[in-house]
C-alpha cells in the first residue's frame, strides 16, 4: 500500500482542490464586485493549499489532472453544486469552519512539511471561516427571500457535515503517530461554532438526517465526473502544454 | 567582514531591486520574503498559499541574481515560519503608505482579524471596510470617511 501520509496529504489537497475549482465557477457571475473578488481570492487560497498538499502527496499538477473520478479522495461536501449564492455560503459556511479547527491542529503534526502548510494555510483559512459566518448571519437574518434560500442551502449541505468527522483505517495510524489531525476530537468545538452562527443568523440547527458519505475511499456523487471534464480537459487534449 | 556576511549583504542589495509585480513600490526584501542566505542558496519563503505572483517573483530573483553574477546560488522556499506581514520592514511600510495603499497593523494588533485602516491619503482613522478580499489576496478594500476616497489595506496575516 501507498505510504499513508500521502493518503493524508492527498485528502486535503482533494479537498482544497474540488472546492477551489468549483468556487472559481463563480468568478464573473457573482452577485456583487465584492462578493466576486472574495469568492475568487478563496478559491485561489484554496487552489495554492492543493499545491502544496499534492506536492507532498507527489507531483501535484499529475495529481490534479490526471487522476480520473475513483481516485479523488475529497468529501462529498466540496463537490456539490453551487446552487444559488446562499448554497455556495452554507457550503462555505460548514466547510470553512472544519477547515480552520483541522489546520490549527495540523500545526503540532508531527510530520514538519504538513504542519507548515497547515501554519500558513490556518491563517488564511480564518478569513473564509468569517466570511462565510457574516454571510450566514446577513443571509438568515436579512430578506425573506434570502431567508428562504439559505434555509433551503443549508438543508442541502446539512447530509455532508457528518462524512468531514469520519476516520478510517488509513487515518487512525496517523492519528497514533501524531501525524494528522483527529477530527473526531473536533465535531464538538465545531458544533458550538455552526449553533453560534445559526443562532445570530436567527436560523434552526437542521434536523439530523442520513449521512453522506464515500468520498474518502472514491465513492463520489456524479458532480464531481463534471467537474474533472471541465477542470483536467486542457492538460488530457494537450499533454504537456506550456503557457 | 566575513566572507558570509559580505555575500548576505550583497544579494540584499541586489535583490532590493525585485520589485512585487502586483505591487511594484516594494521590493521583495521590503516584503521580508528573503530569509536567508548561505554560501549555495537564496531561501525565500511565499507571502500567501494562493499568492498567483509567487511564481513570476521567484522567476525575477532568478534573473537579477544571474545578472549580478551570483548563477551558481539555487532558490530554496521554505515554508515554515510562516511569513507574517510583521516582516515588512518599515521602509516598506511607508513605501506602501505613499503608493496609496495602507501599511497592516503591526505586533498584537494583527492577531485580531481585525483591520482598522489609517487613510493612507489624510491620515484620518475614520475608515470603514468596504471588502475583505480586494484586488489581491494581500489586500482588503476600505473607504475614508473623513477624505471619501477608497484605498486598499495590506491585510495583517
Amino acid at each position: 500500500m501507498a505510504d499513508p501520509v500521502h493518503e493524508c496529504a492527498l485528502r486535503l489537497g482533494d479537498d482544497s482542490l474540488i472546492l477551489g475549482q468549483r468556487l472559481s465557477e463563480w468568478c464573473g457571475h457573482a452577485p456583487m464586485l465584492e462578493v466576486d473578488l472574495s469568492l475568487a481570492n478563496i478559491a485561489l487560497d484554496l487552489v495554492g493549499q492543493a499545491t502544496l498538499f499534492l506536492g507532498v502527496a507527489g507531483d501535484a499538477d499529475k495529481l490534479a489532472f490526471h487522476r480520473d473520478v475513483l481516485d479523488f479522495k475529497n468529501c462529498l461536501l466540496v463537490e456539490q453544486p453551487n446552487g444559488d449564492f446562499a448554497q455556495t455560503i452554507a457550503r462555505q459556511f460548514l466547510f470553512s469552519n472544519w477547515q480552520e479547527l483541522v489546520f490549527r491542529e495540523l500545526t503540532r503534526s508531527r510530520n514538519a512539511t504538513l504542519a507548515a502548510i497547515a501554519g500558513k494555510a490556518v491563517k488564511e483559512v480564518a478569513y473564509h471561516a468569517r466570511f462565510a459566518n457574516e454571510w450566514m448571519v446577513r443571509l438568515g437574518d436579512g430578506t425573506a427571500e434570502s431567508r428562504a434560500r439559505v434555509v433551503d442551502g443549508l438543508e442541502w449541505v446539512w447530509r455532508f457535515g457528518d462524512e468531514l468527522f469520519e476516520v478510517d483505517g488509513v487515518i487512525e495510524p496517523l492519528i497514533a503517530s501524531g501525524v494528522s489531525a483527529d477530527v473526531r476530537k473536533l465535531r464538538g468545538e465545531w458544533d458550538q461554532r455552526i449553533a453560534r452562527t445559526l443562532a445570530d443568523a436567527t436560523l434552526e440547527m437542521p434536523k439530523p438526517r442520513r449521512a453522506a458519505k464515500g468520498g474518502r475511499i472514491g465513492h463520489h456523487s456524479e458532480h464531481l465526473g463534471h467537474i474533472l471534464t471541465e477542470m483536467q480537459f486542457l492538460p488530457r487534449a494537450y499533454p504537456g502544454a506550456q503557457w | 567582514m566575513s566572507a558570509a556576511v559580505a555575500l548576505k549583504d550583497r544579494v540584499f542589495e541586489v535583490l532590493a531591486h525585485v520589485l512585487d509585480p502586483e505591487i511594484p513600490c516594494i521590493s521583495v526584501v521590503d516584503l521580508g520574503i528573503v530569509r536567508d542566505v548561505r554560501d549555495d542558496a537564496v531561501v525565500i519563503t511565499p507571502t500567501y498559499t494562493g499568492c498567483p505572483a509567487t511564481l513570476a517573483i521567484e522567476a525575477a530573483i532568478r534573473g537579477e541574481l544571474d545578472r549580478a553574477g551570483l548563477s551558481r546560488l539555487k532558490i530554496e522556499t521554505a515554508l515554515a515560519p510562516a511569513w507574517t506581514t510583521d516582516w515588512i520592514s518599515d521602509a516598506g511600510r511607508e513605501k506602501l503608505r505613499a503608493y496609496g495603499i495602507a501599511p497592516p497593523p503591526k505586533g498584537a494588533a494583527r492577531s485580531s482579524l481585525r483591520d482598522d485602516a489609517t487613510c493612507p491619503r489624510c491620515g484620518s482613522a475614520r475608515t470603514e471596510e468596504i471588502s475583505r478580499f480586494g484586488s489581491t489576496p494581500c489586500k482588503a478594500l476600505h473607504r475614508c470617511l473623513d477624505c471619501r476616497e477608497p484605498f486598499d489595506l495590506f491585510k495583517c496575516h
